[in-house]
Parts: C-alpha cells; sequence; structure tokens
C-alpha cells in the first residue's frame, strides 16, 4: 500500500506547489489547503499503514493484545490537521480582506498598490 | 607589561569620566600613561643595546596556543619608544587643538585604544596577537579619521582607510596563518631562527604576496597608497600620529620584523625595492602637486614610507642602517611639520599654504620650530633627516639589482622632497604678510610644546647621531639576514662622511630642489593639465569597484529579493530538490521496497483522493475546485478509516466539513479565478512542482526501505493504560504525554480566531480610517 501512496502524495504535493505558485490568490488558498493534505498524508503514510488495528486498548487490558498501528503519527497528524483549518480560516479571512480593499486579484499588482 | 597595556585600554574607557574630573587638562593627564611606559622601556634600555632580546610570556588562550607574548628588541623597542613618547606629545597637543570640543573625551577614548594597539603591535610575538592589534589600529583610525563625524567627506575618507587597510588585513591574516603552518610556530621569535626553511617552504610564494599586500595597504605603498592623503580629514593630532610617525609604519615594522624570515630571495628584493621606489617617487611628486599643507605632508609621508619599503628590499647592512636612521628622523620631523601644519590651521584658519605668507613676524617660534623640521625633511645638515638620507643614498649607491634605476627614483624624490620641505618652511613664514580667514599669534605653550621637542630631537641626533648606534646596531643585527654580511657588525652614525658621492647628490638635490621651489607656481598651473590623468589613478579603480559592489548587490538584492513570493518558492524548492535529490542519489544509492498489495477499495479511494487533488488545480470556476478539494478531503477521512486511525478519520470528517461550509461562505465575496500566467511561467511552474513531487515520492520510497529506530511511541502504548488510565492511546498522547504541544495548538487556534474575528469585523467601507493594510516594500 505504501508505494502507491507514496505515488499519490508526490502528486498531491506537486498539485498543491503549482496551485502555490499561481499569481491568482484563491489558487493560492487552494493550493495551502492541498499542501496541508498532502504533509498530513506523508507523516501517516511514512509511518506506515496498517490495517484493522487501531491504537485502542480494550477494555480491561493494561495494553492492546498484538501489534497495533503506531499512535504517536497519528496524534502529531491530528494536532496538524486542526492547525491547518486554524491557518486556512485565517488565510481565506485574509484573502477576502485584501481583495475587498485592494480590489485586485493578483499578486504582482497587489505588490505595488498602496491602497 | 601585559598588564600595564592592557590598563591603558580600561584607562581608554575612563577617559569621559577624567574628562568630568579634571576638565580641560585631562589629556595632560592621560598623557602620564605613555609617559610612563616610555619611562619603563627606558628602563630597559641597557637590556636591549646589550642585545638582548626579552620574552614576556603571558597564556591568553592557552588551548589554542595564543600566547600574549612580548618580544622586546631592538627593532621592537625603537618602535615602542616612538610610539610612547609621540603619543604623549600628541596628546598634550590635542589638549590645546581640540580645546572644548564637544567631542574631546571620545576623542581621548579612542587616541588612547589606538596607542595601545599600536604598542601590542609592535610588541607582540604571538601571530594571532599581531593580527588582533594590527585591526584593532585600523578600527581606531576609522574612528578617529571619521571624528568629524557630520562631515560626509570625512566619514568617506574613513570609510576607504577602513576598507584598503581591513581589506589588506585579510589578506595579512591568511599570510599569517601560512607562516605558521609552514614555519610550524606562532611565535615570531622561533619562526625568524626559520628563514631557512620558511623560505624554500613551497607556500613561501603565496605567503609572501598575502603578507606583502597586508604590509602595502597599510603602509600607504603604491598602488594603495591613496587612502592616507585622504586620511587627512582627520584633526591634525591624529594625523601627526597615526598617519606619519605610527600606524602607517606598521606595515614598515611587519616588514622589517619578517626581513630576516623572508628577506633576500629574488621575489621579495625586486617587489619591495621597485614599490618601494615608486612609491617614493610617486608621493614626493604628488606632494608638490597639493597646496593643501596637510595633503602636501601627507604625501611626502607617502614618500617616506616608500623609501623605507625600498630600503628593506635592498636589504645589505647599509640599507638597513639607512632604514633605523631614516625611520627615526621621519618620525620626528613628520611629527613636527604635522603639528605645524596644525598650528598654522588653528591660528589662520587655513590650510591653503599659498593662502599664508610672513607669518615668521607673528609667530617667530613656530617659524623655527617649522624651520628646523623642515630641514630635516629636506635632508640637510646638521639634522638627523641629512643622516638617514645620505646613508640612504649610499645604501643605493650599492644596492645590488636594478642600481641606475632606483638611483634615478631616490634622485628625483630627493629633489621633490626639498622642493616640499621649502614649501612648508618657506612659504608660510617669509614674502609678503597675507590675510587670513583668522589674525594668527603664537600658539598655546601646550601646542609648541609637541613639535618644539620633536625639532629639538631632530637637531640634537642630527649633531649626535653617535647616540643611535647602540641602538641601531641591536636593530640592524636583528633585522638582518642570518648568515648575510655583517649581522653583528657594530654601527657607527656620523654626521659627516666627508667629500663623497652622497654628499655631491645632496648638493645636486639641493640646487635643483630650490629651482622647483622658485618655479613651483608655474608648475603647479602645468601639472593641473595632468589632473584628467590623475583622476584614473588608483583611486579611481577603488571607486569604481565599490560602485561595482554596490551594483552587484543592487542586482543580486533585485534577483533574489524581488518580493515576489513564487520566486521565493521556486528558488527554495529547486534548492531543495537539488541538494536533497543530490544527497539521495549519489550519497548513498537508493533502495526501493516497491511490494505493493492493494485491495480494490483501498486503490479507488486513494485514486479519488488523487482526482480531487489533481481536479482543484484544473477547475475553471471556485466552486467546482472547492467541491473537488472537498472529495479529496473525505478521501483522505476514509483512508484513515481503512488504516486503523479512527480518531484521525474524525477529524477530517469534522474540519473538512467545517473548510467546506467556510469557503462556500467566503467564496462568493472573493474574485474569480483568472488566468494571469502565460503558457511559459505555466511549464515551468508545472516543471518545478512535478520535480517537487517526485522527489517527495523517492523520499517516502526510500524512507519505507530504509532500517527503523525502535520506535519510541512502544512506551506510549504500554504506558497509555497504566500511566495515563486511557484506553484511546492517541487521546492520550495528546492530553497527556505530549500535553504542552496541545496547549500550544490550542494558543495557536486563539490567535487564528481572534485575528479572523477582526478582520471581519472591520469593514471594506472604513477603509480610510483605518490603518490600510501592510504595505508590500518594492524594494
Amino acid at each position: 500500500m505504501e508505494p502507491l501512496m507514496a505515488v499519490a502524495i508526490g502528486i498531491l504535493f506537486a498539485a498543491a506547489i503549482y496551485m502555490m505558485l499561481r499569481r491568482s490568490i484563491v489558487k493560492l488558498v487552494i493550493g495551502l489547503m492541498l499542501l496541508s493534505n498532502a504533509a498530513n498524508l506523508l507523516i501517516f503514510a511514512t509511518a506506515g499503514m496498517v490495517r484493522g488495528a487501531p491504537p485502542l486498548v480494550p477494555k480491561g487490558m493494561t495494553a492492546p493484545a498484538g501489534a497495533v498501528a503506531d499512535p504517536l503519527p497519528q496524534a502529531l497528524v491530528l494536532t496538524a490537521i486542526v492547525i491547518a483549518f486554524g491557518v486556512l480560516s485565517f488565510a481565506v479571512v485574509l484573502v477576502r480582506r485584501a481583495w475587498e480593499i485592494v480590489r485586485a486579484d493578483d499578486l504582482d499588482r497587489m505588490k505595488d498598490t498602496d491602497t | 607589561m601585559q598588564l600595564a597595556l592592557l590598563s591603558g585600554f580600561v584607562v581608554a574607557g575612563f577617559a569621559p569620566l577624567l574628562h568630568r574630573w579634571f576638565g580641560a587638562r585631562t589629556p595632560l593627564v592621560m598623557a602620564l600613561l605613555p609617559a610612563f611606559l616610555a619611562a619603563w622601556l627606558m628602563g630597559l634600555w641597557p637590556n636591549v643595546t646589550s642585545g638582548e632580546t626579552l620574552l614576556l610570556e603571558w597564556a591568553w588562550v592557552p588551548g589554542l596556543d595564543i600566547t600574549l607574548t612580548f618580544l622586546i628588541d631592538g627593532l621592537s623597542w625603537l618602535f615602542a619608544m616612538l610610539i610612547t613618547v609621540i603619543g604623549a606629545l600628541v596628546l598634550i597637543y590635542s589638549g590645546e587643538y581640540l580645546r572644548g570640543h564637544r567631542d574631546l573625551p571620545s576623542f581621548l577614548v579612542v587616541i588612547t585604544a589606538f596607542m595601545m594597539s599600536m604598542l601590542g603591535l609592535v610588541l607582540a610575538d604571538n601571530l594571532v596577537t599581531l593580527f588582533v592589534f594590527w585591526e584593532l589600529t585600523s578600527l581606531t583610525s576609522y574612528l578617529l579619521i571619521g571624528f568629524n563625524h557630520t562631515d560626509p567627506d570625512s566619514r568617506k575618507a574613513a570609510l576607504q582607510g577602513l576598507f584598503v587597510t581591513a581589506g589588506g588585513g585579510l589578506a595579512l591574516m591568511a599570510g599569517l596563518v601560512m607562516l605558521a603552518m609552514a614555519g610550524d610556530s606562532w611565535s615570531l621569535y622561533e619562526l625568524v631562527q626559520r628563514g631557512e626553511v620558511l623560505r624554500d617552504h613551497a607556500l613561501y610564494t603565496p605567503m609572501l604576496i598575502c603578507l606583502l599586500i597586508g604590509a602595502f595597504t597599510k603602509s600607504a605603498q603604491f598602488p594603495f597608497h591613496f587612502w592616507l592623503p585622504n586620511a587627512m580629514a582627520a584633526p591634525t593630532p591624529v594625523s601627526a600620529y597615526l598617519h606619519s610617525a605610527t600606524m602607517v609604519k606598521a606595515g614598515i615594522y611587519l616588514l622589517a620584523r619578517l626581513h630576516p624570515a623572508l628577506g633576500g630571495t629574488d621575489g621579495w628584493v625586486i617587489t619591495l625595492s621597485l614599490v618601494g621606489a615608486l612609491t617614493m617617487v610617486t608621493g614626493a611628486f604628488l606632494a608638490i602637486h597639493h597646496t593643501s599643507i596637510k595633503k602636501l605632508l601627507a604625501y611626502s609621508t607617502v614618500m617616506a614610507l616608500g623609501t623605507l619599503t625600498m630600503l628593506l628590499g635592498v636589504g645589505t647592512q647599509k640599507a638597513l642602517i639607512a632604514f633605523v636612521a631614516f625611520l627615526v628622523g621621519h618620525s620626528f620631523y613628520k611629527g613636527a611639520l604635522f603639528m605645524v601644519a596644525g598650528i598654522l590651521d588653528h591660528e589662520t584658519g587655513t590650510k591653503d599654504v599659498t593662502a599664508m605668507g610672513g607669518l615668521r613676524q607673528v609667530m617667530p617660534l613656530t617659524a623655527v620650530v617649522a624651520g628646523l623640521a623642515a630641514l630635516s625633511l629636506a635632508g640637510l645638515p646638521p639634522l638627523l633627516g641629512f643622516v638617514g638620507k645620505e646613508l640612504m643614498l649610499a645604501a643605493v649607491l650599492e644596492a645590488v639589482d636594478w642600481r641606475p634605476l632606483l638611483l634615478a627614483l631616490a634622485l628625483v624624490a630627493a629633489i621633490l622632497t626639498l622642493a616640499a620641505a621649502a614649501i612648508v618652511a618657506l612659504r608660510p613664514f617669509f614674502g609678503r604678510r597675507q590675510e587670513t580667514p583668522s589674525t594668527p599669534h603664537e600658539p598655546p605653550r601646550a601646542m609648541l610644546a609637541g613639535p618644539a621637542v620633536l625639532a629639538v630631537l631632530s637637531l640634537l641626533f642630527g649633531l649626535m647621531p653617535g647616540l643611535l648606534d647602540s641602538l641601531a646596531s641591536v636593530t640592524v643585527a636583528g633585522i638582518a639576514l642570518e648568515g648575510g654580511e655583517g649581522g653583528a657588525a657594530e654601527v657607527h652614525l656620523a654626521l659627516w662622511h666627508g667629500f663623497n658621492l652622497p654628499l655631491l647628490l645632496t648638493f645636486v638635490s639641493l640646487l635643483l630642489g630650490l629651482l622647483v621651489y622658485r618655479h613651483w607656481d608655474t608648475l603647479r598651473t602645468w601639472l593641473a593639465r595632468l589632473d584628467p590623468l590623475m583622476k584614473r589613478g588608483p583611486e579611481a579603480g577603488y571607486d569604481a569597484l565599490m560602485a561595482g559592489m554596490v551594483a552587484f548587490a543592487y542586482w543580486q538584492t533585485r534577483m533574489l529579493q524581488n518580493g515576489y513570493i513564487r520566486n521565493y518558492l521556486v528558488m527554495t524548492l529547486l534548492v531543495l530538490v537539488g541538494l536533497v535529490g543530490h544527497a539521495l542519489f549519489f550519497r548513498h544509492a537508493p533502495e526501493f521496497d516497491l511490494v505493493l498489495s492493494v485491495y480494490l477499495h483501498e486503490a479507488i479511494v486513494v485514486g479519488l483522493m488523487v482526482a480531487g487533488g489533481v481536479s482543484a488545480c484544473v477547475m475553471r470556476s471556485r466552486l467546482a475546485a472547492v467541491a473537488a478539494v472537498g472529495v479529496m478531503g473525505f478521501s483522505i477521512a476514509l483512508t484513515f478509516v481503512l488504516f486503523s486511525a479512527p480518531d484521525l478519520a474524525i477529524t477530517q470528517l469534522l474540519v473538512e466539513t467545517l473548510t467546506v461550509i467556510l469557503l462556500v461562505l467566503v467564496l462568493f465575496r472573493l474574485p474569480h479565478f483568472a488566468t494571469l500566467s502565460t503558457p511559459g511561467e505555466r511549464l515551468r511552474d508545472l516543471v518545478v512542482a512535478s520535480l517537487t513531487g517526485g522527489l517527495i515520492t523517492l523520499l517516502m520510497l526510500s524512507v519505507l526501505a530504509g532500517e527503523r529506530l525502535p520506535r519510541i511511541s512502544d512506551y506510549m502504548i504500554a504506558n497509555s493504560q497504566p500511566l495515563g488510565h486511557g484506553h484511546n492511546i492517541v487521546n492520550v498522547i495528546l492530553v497527556d504525554f505530549r500535553a504542552l504541544d496541545t496547549l500550544g495548538e490550542v494558543f495557536v487556534l486563539a490567535l487564528a480566531a481572534i485575528g479572523v474575528y477582526a478582520m471581519m469585523r472591520f469593514h471594506a467601507s472604513s477603509q480610510w480610517t483605518q490603518p490600510s493594510p501592510r504595505k508590500n516594500d518594492d524594494d
């Protein structure tokens, strides 16, 4: 499964970077979303993907019975998903605000607009 | 002694406090420091003249083999004595010169610090110590030249001096390191005894080049001579002290010090003789070109420095004796003349010699002092300058290489120097009395004391040069080539050598020099026609270099810091791909484990994910793009479900839902997608993106194939229930094992929420009353 994921993640990264290189600010936001998702998947998949063994301790036991999926990357990714959402909402509102004031969708034109 | 030196820096720091206590008398109080050091050096006179070499050792950085060892032999004693004696006189002088000046305390700080640095330089035995003090003199010199910091010319000259000397300092450092490597020692004392090894070493030539660049820049040798006259923007005490008597001689000191170790080779002899002779003539020629008394003196200093370098290049015993005599003579008369120049400037309000005349009536004492010093400069009997010049001519007459050329240049320099001396001594004091900006009268005693003492010393040593015999003997022995002719021979300096060729040459130069003086004004107008040529001199090269550097910096900034986010991204990504890719493929051969076990439904989920991501890029409608991103997000949630990450799946679902809602709410207030880039740009971006994506894939594959270290999560799995009392290990990690991280995350979210709220509250209509969004800097 991991090699397939590796290819998929590579494609998502490429898509994210392509969008971030656009001059349109809305596309930049979309690129940001793709990037955070791709990065989360990268952390998750690199730790090894295990089917049907969630990191849970059954009731009445002190440790999982057999091997379980690595909980640490999951914890990291969980944090990252939430942070990414925070960043995204901030970015979206910022872009909206900039658009309202500057009325320019083009990052290059924003560069030398004073208003 | 080391303590005395370091305490000197401390005293320098206390100068403002002393100034509060003693007021205008502070310079006199501070002059006690060099006077005390001079007295201490005088106490070493018996040891030094008996040919002893004193090594005062004090470990500074023992781990790096850096010691603050002082090496006191004839040469360093001579230099140290000049530094302390002239230092004391200059301090006394500057008290009057800068009386009531707002920045007098800071001036005293810097000049005392300079004095100590210079002393450290000539006394240092360890190469690192020497270099540190060397750079300190450059820095303090920078501060002193730029003393009138409100004057742009002053600042420019200071910067120029710093660039040239510190640039040479870099070369010097390389040279010193090579020297230490080749000689296997950091001690000058040991290195000068290993001349044989050093001269045969493979590093000899690069070492010599680097050391010479260092010494030549510091001592204003051609083609680096231009910074010295510009440095005359400094107050006159500084010019008298740093730029004639001491600092510019640091390079000369270094050359003399290294002469036994590196001298005697063809490279040394030819380079030093020719550069020295060329500098000598250039200096003398440019001196009579100027009417500003300080510039004139500055160029004649260049001439003297060239002479000293040439003598070291010739390197015979006679040349070295001449070197010592000329060095002492020059320090005396040039210090005196600069101080006289300061007096004239102070009293008349002008620096232009052509604007002065007949001052002898109002300033008789100054006129006498100036006359004595100028006679010494001109090299006329019975002054020390005469002794030095006679010896110099005699040495050149016996030079081994290039004798006719050196002799001709020396004669030209002597004629022009005589003319310069006449200009300085006769022009302001004799002739018709001229109106000057302020009414001159005899300067205060403290101001006249310095030049008077130096002029009298010139006369005294001129009449009785024998006083210098013992010192000259040990100094010459110390800097002569070992095994070379006459290392320890007794030196007898005398005023009168009988009728010989040097005397004849002096006579010739006297006649021709006076002739030049007589026709100076016509000569100058004639020389003015050469001005366009002068503007193409080495200084133009310096200016071009500076302008080029600034232009390069502009260009580079425009290239690298152009303000376009995508250019930054492209550059960063390409560097990333280049470096990581290089490491991945060339540092260790990549191994990929491509065993694939996939169920159909998994493949479909991954396929949906990729399709969502890619179509988000190609959709032309904003809503469709958001929908595509949503598809991708939910596929990712499904992936988490399939691969044992229920918590992630829940979070992803929640966040994805929220994101879609947010985007839909905000999106229609946003602009439509626009196609702004050209196809070429899109292709470039596609290539960069694909390269990066490909790199990530390869990187991940090689990580998967690589060996795994023991997981830290084993501890968390084992202790989640016993220690954390939780059955969901991921949750326990978040709220227990790594609770601080989660707290940080909460803060980030709170900040983002505040930011979002703030931006929503300000309406676009209020844009004129609200501060406008931060403008991107254009440059």
